[in-house]
């Protein structure tokens, strides 16, 4: 397959070798792995995504500064032109900072850093990301986060939750999320931001403790969407 | 000139830094503690032109999210700075 994915590491980012092996695992081939500095894209590049760890040391606030980074310029660019863009965790910082998703990620609610695995409802299943999930579902994620407390004021959640924006839900509190949201889309659905880790829960032979293979289906769900479109 | 900026969560915005630092206080029996809320301070050397709608420019591309903090710049010129 022609399929180009790329993962972008900043300084700071910690899990992009995982996010590499999670899409090298759905794909069956390596994804480009694309340095913070670069200013272009390689060409052609069907799926981006932004992985988790501490971008800039999470100086300032969580990926404030790798938003404004020379690849997010392109990475934006792309977004708008509709190529899909996941960004996990640190990911998800860089997303909201950047404007492509709304809202803000907040210090944990408990004030302590929350590293487990999770139970979260699909609430969207019309995303390419998602599409590989039944609408209700309850599948379990880890998550590894300080700053995962999404917050958004109230007529921006009710718009996502009107045009089904939401697209996974913690199903208990985790870290004080408004509505228990764990991740939401763009309008388009292309863009989907989320604080659990897929990349983490690829293989059934995962110990039960890091989650599984519930998270191979975003990723297989991404690839077979753009197959086939 | 010295710049100082001073980011703050918006009022409403749940601190939880700000809780446990309060509920600190009180531990130590300070009483009468109302609320505490945590913000930060950014000290900056910039050229002594530096137009005001610059700075605010570097606040809101930058230095804050307005989506959950406020921000207010305190120009510290002259015999302030030697202060």
């Amino acid at each position: 397959m022609a399929f180009k994915a790329g993962v972008i590491t900043f300084p700071g980012s910690n899990c992009d070798r995982d996010m590499a092996v999670a899409i090298e695992a759905a794909l069956g081939k390596p994804a480009i792995r694309i340095w913070h500095g670069d200013a272009d894209l390689p060409e052609g590049l069907d799926f981006i995504a932004l992985p988790g760890g501490f971008s800039y040391g999470d100086y300032l606030r969580s990926g404030a500064m790798a938003a404004k980074s020379p690849i997010m310029r392109a990475v934006v660019n792309a977004a708008q032109r509709g190529v899909p863009v996941l960004g996990v965790c640190n990911g998800f910082q860089v997303l909201t900072e950047s404007g492509l998703l709304p809202g803000a990620l907040m210090r944990n609610a408990g004030q302590t850093f929350v590293c487990r695995t999770v139970a979260l409802t699909v609430e969207n299943t019309a995303s390419p990301f998602t599409q590989g999930y039944n609408q209700g579902e309850t599948i379990r994620i880890p998550v590894a986060h300080h700053d995962g407390n999404y917050f958004a004021d109230t007529a921006t959640l009710d718009a996502l939750e009107n045009e089904g924006r939401v697209a996974f839900r913690y199903n208990e509190p985790v870290n004080g999320s408004q509505r228990d949201i764990a991740g939401i889309l763009s309008e388009n659905g292309r863009v989907l931001g989320m604080m659990p880790h897929p990349e983490r829960a690829i293989s059934p032979a995962s110990h039960p403790s890091l989650g599984g293979d519930d998270g191979k289906r975003l990723f297989e769900g991404v690839i077979t969407a753009l197959a086939s479109a | 000139m010295k710049v100082r900026i001073l980011v703050r969560l918006k009022p409403g915005v749940l601190d939880p830094q700000g809780r446990a630092v309060h509920h600190s206080l009180e531990g130590l029996g300070f009483d009468g503690v109302e609320d505490v809320r945590i913000g930060r301070m950014i000290e900056m050397d910039v050229a002594d032109n530096t137009s005001d709608e610059t700075l605010n420019t570097m606040c809101e591309k930058l230095l804050a999210n307005l989506v959950i903090e406020d921000f207010a710049i305190e120009k510290l010129e002259g015999e302030k700075e030697t202060a």
